[in-house]
């Protein structure tokens, strides 16, 4: 059993999000701010004429949010049909990894990220975190 | 047939319609005899027109049907098999209810055409009473033989035999289709090709639209609105004549096709009216009261997506008027007035938005005891109301868990009231408010959007960010120039002086969190209209009006509670569109003290009135109440025009009749080369006054005045030291238009008067 992951970086770690749950991946584009929105909603976008919420990642994952100067990368999830688009560092390849090597998170995991990991598969040379897409988009 | 009564008409097309499939369906059963949903199909129509026919008392189709029924459902239900003879009677009953449906379309009526016959042949299958294959199944195809086969048959069983109906049919009365009655005798098979012209007049100008098919071209209209939003804004930094003019032509149709979208959603409100009068009729029996129910403006139109969203508002308004409203006979006797209360529902058209009012005749309601019932219920507290303008306690109304029955009815006063109303009306981005006066009746009045898809707006600025205003809360705009702001403080609170009352400001830096604002020389106020108050929204800088189209958004950004949806612009950035009754909530909570301003205004009103001084002539100076004032405008004297012995001008595309205050004082007739015009204006109808200049609007009590008058004038004050004469300002206008006062309810907005 094959699992196909499209994965990014987020502050050096590598995650992994279903490809079947990935509708595309795009640069950064001029977004609208959202005053009073929850803490990790980062605006709204215009994408091919629909309105998608913007999610900082990197606040829900308790990080830093992204700033003024960086250049962050959307990835943009389905969740329950509707787009989400999810700020993060970089978008990295789609790569497909034998359902065996998937396991439970290490108990040296930091616990902000525990929460939001579904497991990780051991690469050869990395971990990568399986992203808990749905939890990760409730702003 | 236009005698025909509506719901006979919608009954005939619908029939047609499910006759044509009922057609499809029998013959396919021949094929896939044993087919349960097939079978159940063809049962729910016929099961269908029997039960309509009923209830409008068509008896022969009832007849009819009713049999044809019978033998679905043994069908249906397995106890019989399908058979070639079963499918025949069947098709004779269609035929049947066809020749009857037709009759019903052309004359409303069923006619005189005997049904007996087919009865008697289904009845015959149903009883298992074994006519000849042959006979009945020759029916509907070959006609000539039917006159006798069955005729020979039957006789045993029952005394009317299968083909009467053919041969009836050629004497019955159609006289909208003589062509018809000549080719009776070919029942089924030619009948189409016969009947089809001149038939189905009724069917053929309309068709019925799946809501969902009209609901995605809304959608696609939305979306090609805002592209030519964003080729508009295109072409116009482009300036190329070819592209600007395909641009006009691309805007121009995308209008033309709105406005054609939006037509096809439109439903007169007369659909849920319509069941109004009945239930005023059963509130006021049951609750002893007398009503007399007045509808104007029932075929007002609405989209349909809105018409079903005030039908719950209406109903309570409608109900909360009789129960509340208006007195039992004996009360309203005593009050000196006819028993018989009036309930009046108006609905029309006004800038693009639908006003809909229900007022009564009745008691009105009482500040006082609004009021108290707030402090009881704990909604607030003795201080908080004490110092509240009437207005102002009427919004207590909508407060959640606020009832205001006395006595809890079954008809109302459940503890669900003016809450809901005001939550579904605000929820369609309307609006609601009141108006009563004690002993003299209450007028409910929801201010509705047009369509729920495609609203107008303002774009405005703030902290270089874009928000959109919905056009429905916008009531003006006043731009603050360098000079004087005419913003004064209450307190921390900023007010406005708008034409002599106190505006509320709210900034909209402050309540989205924003760099406060340095300096208000520059800025904008939004004066808004939201939950029956106005407050003045300080903007930086009005940018546009554009058509916008409500995108959903996200319920982490719906649930801020700021917001009423997204919205793309021209430029294809995301716009968030206010929600203006929410940003005045939030706006409350930020600054407590404004519920003091609105207490400077009340005070204000009290023992003075706010006058608006004008100079007339050489040295002579004219008050009137402010309140009564629309607009303060100046022209050229060349505006002004005589008609018939009368002054007149044109204002705002009207003629306006005009009061020149020189003529009210007896000065003659003077020279001015400017005008100051004061305009008054009640519903669509204005009336000028015209004097030199407006030299101030003061605080004075009238009722330090000297009796002394002549005719137009109510006698003089002293205004900073000069003898001013006091207009009577009613008499005046009445004299310049006598039907000025007639008109109802008048729309006073933006005459800074609530009363």
């Amino acid at each position: 059993m094959r699992h196909q992951l499209a994965t990014f970086k987020l502050d050096d770690c590598l995650y992994g999000i279903d490809v079947a749950r990935v509708q595309e991946a795009l640069r950064m584009q001029a977004h609208t701010p959202v005053p009073h929105a929850p803490k990790g909603v980062a605006g709204l976008v215009n994408l091919r004429g629909q309105v998608v919420l913007l999610v900082d990642l990197r606040v829900r994952l308790g990080r830093e949010g992204f700033g003024e100067d960086d250049d962050p990368m959307m990835m943009v999830v389905k969740v329950d049909g509707e787009p989400v688009s999810l700020l993060v560092d970089q978008v990295g390849d789609v790569l497909e990894i034998d359902g065996s090597r998937f396991g439970s998170p290490p108990p040296t995991l930091e616990p902000a990220l525990r929460d939001f990991v579904t497991g990780v598969y051991q690469l050869d040379d990395e971990l990568l975190l399986a992203l808990d897409v749905d939890l990760a988009v409730q702003v | 047939m236009d005698a025909m009564d509506e719901i006979v008409r919608e009954f005939v097309v619908e029939s047609y319609e499910n006759l044509d499939q009922l057609d499809s369906d029998l013959v396919a059963l021949e094929g896939d005899a044993g087919s349960r949903s097939l079978l159940s199909s063809v049962f729910r129509t016929i099961h269908t027109i029997k039960g309509t026919s009923g209830f409008l008392g068509f008896g022969s189709l009832e007849g009819v049907t009713h049999v044809g029924e019978s033998l679905l459902a043994e069908l249906r239900d397995g106890k019989r098999e399908m058979t070639q003879r079963t499918t025949d009677v069947l098709l004779t009953m269609v035929d049947a209810v066809r020749e009857l449906l037709r009759s019903i379309e052309s004359t409303g009526a069923e006619g005189d055409l005997d049904t007996t016959a087919v009865v008697a042949s289904i009845q015959a299958v149903l009883d298992g009473t074994e006519a000849p294959e042959t006979a009945v199944a020759e029916a509907p195809v070959e006609p000539a033989p039917v006159d006798e086969a069955p005729a020979d048959e039957a006789p045993a069983e029952k005394p009317k035999p299968a083909p009467v109906l053919p041969g009836r049919k050629a004497d019955a009365p159609l006289p909208a289709k003589p062509a018809a009655a000549s080719s009776a005798p070919e029942p089924a098979a030619s009948e189409p090709a016969a009947e089809e012209a001149p038939v189905r007049s009724a069917t053929e100008s309309s068709i019925r639209v799946d809501v969902e098919v009209l609901d995605a071209l809304m959608r696609h209209v939305g979306e090609l609105v805002l592209a030519r939003n964003a080729m508009t804004s295109l072409a116009a930094d482009i300036d190329d004549p070819a592209l600007v003019h395909a641009t006009q032509r691309l805007a121009l149709i995308a209008t033309e096709l709105q406005q054609g979208v939006m037509k096809t959603r439109m439903q007169p409100i007369d659909n849920v009216w319509s069941k109004v009068p009945r239930m005023v009729r059963d509130i006021s029996a049951s609750l002893g009261r007398q009503v007399r129910l007045d509808m104007i403006g029932k075929e007002t139109e609405l989209d349909r997506g809105v018409l079903e969203a005030i039908k719950d508002p209406l109903t309570h308004l409608i109900r909360n008027a009789i129960d509340h409203g208006i007195e039992s006979p004996e009360q309203r006797t005593a009050a000196g007035k006819p028993t018989q209360g009036v309930l009046t529902l108006r609905a029309f058209h006004q800038g693009g938005q639908v006003v809909i009012e229900i007022s009564d005749d009745g008691k009105g309601i009482d500040p006082q005891a609004i009021a108290a019932k707030a402090v009881e219920r704990g909604l607030r507290s003795a201080a908080d109301v004490a110092d509240l303008a009437p207005q102002d306690v009427f919004q207590l109304l909508f407060l959640p868990g606020f009832s205001t029955a006395e006595q809890v009815t079954h008809v109302s006063g459940r503890g669900v009231g003016m809450d809901v109303v005001k939550t579904k009306v605000d929820a369609i981005g309307g609006v609601v408010d009141v108006q009563s006066t004690v002993g003299v009746g209450t007028t409910w009045r929801l201010r509705i959007p047009l369509t729920l898809a495609i609203m107008p707006a303002l774009t405005v600025e703030c902290a270089s960010e874009t928000y959109a205003i919905p056009q429905i809360n916008l009531l003006e705009l006043l731009a603050i120039d360098d000079k004087q702001t005419g913003v004064e403080y209450v307190g921390e609170a900023p007010v406005f002086r708008l034409r002599g009352r106190l505006l509320p400001l709210v900034d909209l830096r402050d309540v989205l969190g924003r760099t406060p604002r340095e300096s208000l020389v520059g800025a904008v106020i939004a004066v808004m209209h939201a939950d029956g108050g106005r407050f003045g929204l300080l903007v930086d800088h009005v940018r546009n009006t554009e058509e916008i189209v409500a995108k959903p958004i996200a319920a982490a950004v719906k649930g801020i509670g700021l917001y009423a949806g997204a919205t793309l612009l021209g430029d294809g950035s995301v716009t968030l569109i206010l929600d203006i009754p929410a940003v005045a909530r939030r706006a409350l909570e930020l600054q407590e003290a404004i519920g003091d301003d609105r207490d400077a205004v009340a005070t204000s009103t009290g023992e003075t009135e706010q006058m608006l001084i004008v100079s007339v002539g050489e040295d002579r100076q004219v008050a009137m109440p402010m309140g009564a004032v629309t607009r303060l405008e100046r022209f050229p004297m060349e505006v002004l025009e005589r008609v018939s012995g009368s002054l007149v001008m044109q204002y705002r595309e009207r003629i306006t009749p005009v009061v020149d205050l020189a003529q009210v004082l007896g000065l003659g007739s003077t020279f001015r080369e400017e005008l100051a015009v004061v305009v008054c204006q009640r519903g669509d109808r204005s009336v000028a006054l015209v004097a030199d200049e407006v030299v101030d609007i003061v605080e004075c009590a009238i009722a330090d005045r000297s009796e002394v008058s002549g005719y137009g004038l109510l006698g003089s004050i002293i205004v900073r030291g000069r003898v001013t004469e006091l207009l009577d300002l009613e008499a005046t206008v009445r004299d310049a238009d006598s039907a000025f006062y007639d008109v109802q309810d008048a729309e006073l907005v933006g005459a800074g008067s609530e009363h």
